[in-house]
């Protein structure tokens, strides 16, 4: 029979069956400050270790300050003592952990891909939904609760009902200033925020393999908002070559491409349900609502009301059906996220701003996704083509994609973002998103509202 | 983790769709380094206004559902944010039993790993809950996989491992590691063919 991707890593890590349900064999676990400390509780309380403190790695990225005169003394007492106590629990468990002050430091589906942790046909889990991220290297990974996180430690396993199948198939070229970004919010946008509840999604097609790593993780990283915990692409050269050389990369690379060149999908049978996209008339997307895939093209008005739901989030948006995306009061900028906090996604912003002003009246923010990202680019002089716009350049972390560190966005303000989730509240209290590409958001920095990053008068140079 | 048996509860609905996790519990409120204390926060968006004064109509305000225990919701119930404070706010609140279209893949796990029912009903019989007074009770029966409200019955799905576990209210961790001697065997081979990671210091 024929089997997919998933099917192939899946069973390659079942340890036991009962029912329905599967025990797993971990290969990775990531951890954070957010999510870990209740697990590592329950451990002291049952007289019990972190199984494999050598397939974990913890990093600090939720809750750290990214203004780094803040980070010496973090005024949030709260948000101090997980991060110190994340440090103490490394320290009493042996897990190795970048801290704040680590050249690796990142958000976790950035370090952890940078480091060589994350490799084809492992099972990587990680106490936050956006593991899916991994999956762009083969992997099946995905987001786990505190009580699994514990289980993990515990066990280096979980339990697992094993998902459904479904193919992503993506045809087509991008043009010139539409991304990786706004395939996915096209795809939330066509098919619905639960689509993918109960499978793991494979992305594939000429689209997919045209795209570099950088460009298939925010594919996958969003897999989730589609309701699948689970997003995967199959490993090619591309792959191998981002793994080439990295830290914890394997030493016999030659032998483990041989293996992992069988990781891919037999066929499209193997699917229980097919979707497709074609990108090639693709627009650059942003959303106007309170869910991913309340979204629209940038020159297209905002849709009619459905039902209560969508009247619940033109309420809290502030805005009305038959408005464009040009016609948004926007305030705030915010590049960066798990999503869109790359090197290539920084680069591809640049080109928006290269020589030009942030608009009067607009606060535009950076945050690389990882210090390794941050040192490029101020060794390549991103960060100074950024800051002589007027942008502010921080240190790295997950900032404003959700605000638990001061990077709040001001309530009722109107923020341009390159995070994943549009929820109420997200960025802060009462705070409205509209979830765009780097590219998008840096033009929209620069004009002072959203426009078509499409059109060669806004970009600095041809794509 | 107590055995769950025969549950009587008042319900309590709240009908939208794509409730997130972020709405179940915002994030300013994840500092905490405990499982308990989140009660007071669950549906805080909703729950409270802008001077963070409860909103009197939004159902878990209105004082004829104090102690509704079983949530009636919408579809994709749980989405976003694997956060389990979300999990943990409903329990601290009191909601032993959550009657939805639908669920998170992860939301779904952590309310099982909690002790507590995800139940999937569809729209009509959830439509008839959200109806029921404030001062009915209704059962839901783990063993029968029933939820009885007047003279209705309505049948649900439930994954067989997890109903036993529930019923038995075992711990997780220890049932695991029945399986140690799998564990082992599967490290020790798996590692032969070096699928690891090799400490580099």
């Amino acid at each position: 029979m024929a089997k997919t991707l998933y099917d192939k890593v899946w069973d390659e890590h079942v340890i036991a069956r009962e029912g329905d349900m599967s025990l797993l064999y971990v290969d990775m676990h990531y951890i954070h400050e957010v999510t870990s400390p209740q697990a590592f509780e329950g451990l002291a309380l049952a007289n019990r270790r972190v199984r494999r403190p050598d397939k974990t790695f913890a990093t600090m990225d939720h809750n750290t300050p990214t203004v780094r005169e803040e980070r010496l003394s973090i005024r949030d007492k709260l948000a101090k003592e997980q991060l110190d106590t994340l440090a103490k629990n490394c320290q009493w468990q042996g897990i190795r952990l970048a801290d704040m002050w680590s050249e690796y430091n990142g958000i976790i589906h950035i370090n952890g891909p940078e480091l060589g942790f994350t490799q084809p046909g492992r099972v990587i889990v990680c106490g936050d939904s956006h593991t899916a991220t991994h999956g762009a290297f083969g992997a099946i990974a995905h987001g786990i609760g505190t009580s699994e996180v514990e289980h993990v430690f515990a066990t280096q396993t979980i339990w697992q009902k094993k998902l459904k199948n479904m193919g992503v198939k993506i045809t087509g070229t991008l043009q010139p200033g539409v991304y990786a970004k706004d395939v996915i919010l096209a795809f939330l946008k066509e098919y619905g925020v639960s689509v993918g509840a109960g499978y793991a999604i494979e992305f594939y097609g000429e689209t997919v393999r045209n795209m570099s790593m950088e460009e298939r993780m925010t594919l996958c990283n969003m897999a989730i908002e589609g309701g699948a915990k689970v997003g995967m692409i199959a490993p090619d050269e591309k792959t191998y070559a981002y793994l080439d050389g990295r830290p914890f990369a394997p030493e016999n690379m030659a032998e483990k491409i041989a293996a992992w060149s069988a990781l891919r999908t037999d066929d499209e049978s193997a699917y229980e349900k097919v979707l497709t996209l074609n990108v090639d008339d693709l627009k650059p997307q942003v959303t106007w609502g309170t869910h991913p895939g309340m979204g629209v093209d940038v020159d297209e008005a905002f849709p009619a009301p459905k039902d209560f739901n969508d009247e619940k989030a033109y309420a809290y948006m502030d805005l009305k059906p038959g408005q464009r995306p040009a016609d948004i009061p926007i305030t705030e900028v915010f590049i960066g996220s798990c999503t869109n906090g790359r090197i290539s996604d920084l680069q591809a912003a640049a080109k928006y701003v290269r020589g030009k002003r942030v608009a009067e009246g607009i606060r535009a923010v950076i945050v690389p996704g990882s210090m390794q990202v941050k040192l490029e680019a101020e060794r390549t002089g991103l960060a100074d083509v950024f800051k002589q716009a007027g942008f502010e350049w921080r240190e790295p972390g997950c900032s404003s994609c959700l605000g638990m560190n001061p990077d709040l966005i001001p309530e009722y303000a109107h923020c341009v973002s390159t995070s994943n989730r549009n929820f109420e509240g997200r960025q802060g209290t009462n705070a409205r998103t509209h979830l765009v590409s780097p590219a998008m958001a840096a033009a929209a920095a620069v004009a002072g509202r959203i426009v078509d990053t499409r059109q060669t008068e806004v970009r600095h140079e041809t794509v | 983790m107590k055995p769950f048996k025969i549950y009587r509860g008042r319900t309590v609905a709240i009908m939208n769709d794509n409730i997130d996790t972020d709405i179940l519990i915002p994030k300013q409120y994840l500092k905490s380094v405990r499982r308990t204390g989140f009660g007071a926060y669950v549906f805080a968006p909703w729950r409270y206004d802008d001077a963070g004064k409860p909103v009197p109509d939004f159902p878990l305000n209105r004082p004829e559902y104090e102690g509704a225990s079983i949530l009636i919701s919408g579809d994709n119930f749980g989405c976003g944010s694997s956060r389990e404070h979300a999990a943990w706010a409903l329990q601290d609140f009191g909601i032993r039993v959550v009657i939805a279209g639908g669920y998170s893949d992860i939301f779904y796990n952590n309310w099982l790993n909690n002790g507590h029912l995800p139940i999937v009903l569809p729209a009509s019989e959830r439509a008839f809950l959200a109806e029921l007074t404030p001062e009915e009770e209704i059962e839901v029966d783990l063993a029968a996989q029933e939820v009885r409200a007047r003279d209705r019955i309505f049948s649900f799905d439930f994954p067989p491992r997890w109903k036993q576990r529930l019923m038995e209210g075992k711990d997780g961790i220890d049932l695991t590691l029945t399986y140690i001697d799998d564990i082992e065997a599967y490290e020790a081979a798996s590692e032969r063919t070096s699928n690891t990671v090799v400490d580099k210091g």
